[in-house]
């Protein structure tokens, strides 16, 4: 079913309606399995890719038009000890996303469930979304004639449909919890990092950045030693909307100071003229 | 008078070299249309937006300000000294939105969807915004364009016509031209954490206006001393010293303003910091703002056509550059950060070259069939 058949579709279910769909992902839990990725593989048919692995296994090494997700795979030093930290990539379902804003045909929309969807029928394929989004999320098609972006959906469907987004539903360790609700996930993050002194970076990834997105990152080390980039807490729609809003301030100035300008300069030739005679 | 377009030969050298790149161009335009962006561009997920975007659109559009600016000079400020200009300037902005239409026909991934943002708006999107004012202001320089064609087609009174409605077209053009102009800026406001701060700023807007001014009075006087050499057409020295008293304002302000945005933003330290970045600003800033400003301040400078010409040059080089920085260099060290790099192919120039071409064809074409160059100067 295309996501725009699921828009239209809006959930029945009062439950559903009232979610605010969120993630919370300890990445100190993950132990690479990537079961995740091929879930997310399996139910958004997503067709398989011909990959090299990356220099630690990462594999593929990033998200793609067919990987919505992946877990990416670093080695760091932990007290004198090697140490694996995966780390898993992904759409973060901002609240305010910089995609949706910035797509000038509504391809992509934040729905009131959470997840940021995307109806490929309404997309003319300018890949301001690509530019705009600060995790550069959204893939495309490259090799197609007919090219369409790809992302992460939140699993809309499911969600609508009452279940869990498939690759929390498969991952064995619980290091993606899926909450109806992104307070209960941060709560919970929170009490993590306090009840566990020495274990995780101090910060949840995703709390601030962008504005807060729907997915929050737990992990043991620095974010941006997991590849994730350093992302501000400015709500990114909000800078563009600043010049938007001022449109009709720029369009009253233009038009006074050219209509004005016409009056008095013709006001001047003529008197010019009078002199002259 | 108007005979001087019959002298405007169309089999000469230079046409046959622009017949030979539209071809030429024409295979790559073709190889995009069948093969797509993929195997024809080295656009990739890191990094979306290439040439076409920095120089067809950005630099397209920056390049067709003058349409404005002269339209503006001559049906709002009333200053007819420009009216014989005001014909080539205006066709020039029609060809320049005309070649930035084409460079984002030919980069959205889906060409023939170009027309969605027109039904389905999202207010929200500057791109929306930009689209908009492409389709509205390319008719508005069709309008501007038009009289020289009911002339040519017998249509008097049509012509009489559009040209007693001028003033309130041009004022509508001026409008939409500001707010595209600065709206193509505001495109990279949404990018903080990606675009490197030489050039990031919340004042984006406001200086791709400035410099589109600056870019369009040079573009107009630059064209005026080009058709004067190529079609033996005479330029007026006193509309040149015009353009570049304007210009002098222009970059002068232009230039307060960009010292404004570096000192309140990254600091001067980064301009000379030695890193690529730092220099391709130092290099927009000498080629299109220091070195013409001090030029123009000669007064030597200011009364000989073949100064000016330089001093066009480097304008339009600069302000080339700027939009470069902006939509290619100055976000590389991000996309180099994840591990990619870009440079355009072949195909993305030979594109880029077609449009070229093809409008200067298309100009050359105007100016032998359509009153272009002699209009305006009769009654003086
Ligand atoms: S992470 Fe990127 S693609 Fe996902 S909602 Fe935010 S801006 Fe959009
Ligand atoms: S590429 Fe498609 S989804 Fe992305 S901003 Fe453009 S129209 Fe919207």
């Amino acid at each position: 079913m295309g996501t725009n058949a699921i828009m239209e579709k809006t959930a029945t279910d009062p439950a559903v309606r009232k979610m605010e769909a969120s993630f919370l992902i300890d990445t100190t839990k993950c132990i690479g399995c990537r079961g995740c990725q091929i879930s997310c593989k399996s139910w958004n048919q997503n067709g398989t890719d011909k990959t090299t692995a990356g220099p630690t296994l990462t594999n593929p090494p990033k998200l793609n038009s067919k990987t919505y997700t992946n877990i990416a795979f670093y080695e760091s030093e932990h007290n004198g000890a090697i140490t694996w930290n995966f780390s898993r990539n992904g759409c973060f379902h901002c609240k305010k996303p910089a995609c949706a804003s910035v797509c000038p045909v509504e391809a992509l929309v934040k729905t009131p469930e959470g997840p940021v969807i995307y109806r490929a029928d309404r997309c003319m394929g300018c890949r301001y979304c690509m530019l705009a989004c600060p995790f550069n999320v959204p893939k495309y098609e490259w090799e197609k004639l007919s090219p369409s972006i790809q992302k992460c959906n939140f699993c809309y469907d499911r969600l609508l449909a009452g279940m869990i987004p498939a690759c929390a539903k498969t991952c064995p360790t619980g290091t993606i919890q899926f909450s109806d609700s992104i307070e209960k996930n941060l709560t919970e993050a929170k009490k993590r990092i306090a009840e566990n002194p020495g274990k995780y970076h101090n910060h949840i990834y995703g709390e601030k950045e962008a504005g807060g997105t729907s997915v929050l990152l737990l992990s043991a080390i620095p974010l941006d030693q997991i590849g994730h980039a350093k992302v501000g807490d400015q709500v990114l729609p909000d800078l563009t909307w600043k010049y938007i809003s001022g449109i009709p301030a720029i369009i009253g100035v233009v038009l006074a100071a050219g209509i004005g300008s016409w009056v008095i300069t013709r006001r001047m030739k003529n008197m010019d003229k009078e002199d002259e005679q | 008078m108007s005979t001087e377009r019959h002298e405007i030969k169309m089999f000469t050298p230079m046409t046959l070299g622009l017949l030979i790149l539209i071809i030429a161009g024409a295979v790559s335009v073709y190889k995009r249309m069948t093969l797509g962006l993929g195997a024809t561009t080295n656009l990739q997920d890191d990094f979306p937006w290439g040439f076409w975007i920095g120089f067809d659109v950005l630099g397209g559009v920056a390049m067709a300000a003058g349409g404005f600016v002269i339209a503006s000079a001559v049906y709002l400020f009333n200053m007819k000294k420009y009216k014989p200009i005001a014909r080539p300037a205006i066709l020039t902005a029609f060809l320049g939105y005309l070649l930035a239409a084409s460079g984002i026909f030919l980069d959205i991934g889906h060409p023939f969807r170009i027309w969605h943002p027109v039904v389905m708006w999202q207010i929200h999107s500057i791109m929306f915004i930009v689209a908009i004012h492409v389709v509205i202001y390319t008719t508005v320089l069709a309008m501007e364009s038009s009289p020289m064609f009911f002339e040519r087609i017998g249509l008097k009174g049509v012509q009489r016509f559009v040209e007693k409605i001028m003033m309130p077209i041009a004022l509508f053009g001026t409008l939409l031209s500001t707010l595209h102009q600065s709206s193509l800026g505001a495109v990279y406001l949404i990018v903080p954490d990606k675009l490197h701060p030489l050039w990031y700023s919340s004042l984006l807007p406001f200086s791709f206006l400035v410099s589109a001014i600056m870019m369009g009075l040079s573009m107009v006087s630059f064209e005026s001393i080009l058709s004067s050499k190529f079609f033996k057409h005479k330029a007026d020295m006193s509309i040149l010293s015009g353009l570049a008293r304007g210009s002098i304002v222009a970059i002068g302000f232009y230039f307060v303003l960009k010292i404004f945005i570096l000192l309140s933003g990254p600091g001067l330290g980064a301009a000379f910091a030695g890193t690529m970045e730092s220099r391709l600003y130092l290099l927009e800033m000498a080629v299109g703002v220091i070195v013409p400003l001090i030029l123009l301040l000669l007064p030597s400078v200011r009364n000989s056509m073949g100064s000016i010409f330089l001093v066009n040059c480097f304008v339009i080089v600069g302000i080339v550059i700027n939009r470069m920085n902006v939509s290619i260099f100055g976000l590389l060290r991000h996309a180099q950060e994840r591990g990619v790099s870009y440079f355009p192919t072949g195909n993305e120039f030979m594109v880029t070259l077609f449009l070229v071409a093809l409008g200067i064809f298309l100009f050359k074409f105007a100016c032998k069939y359509f009153n272009v160059l002699s209009y305006g100067e009769v009654k003086n």
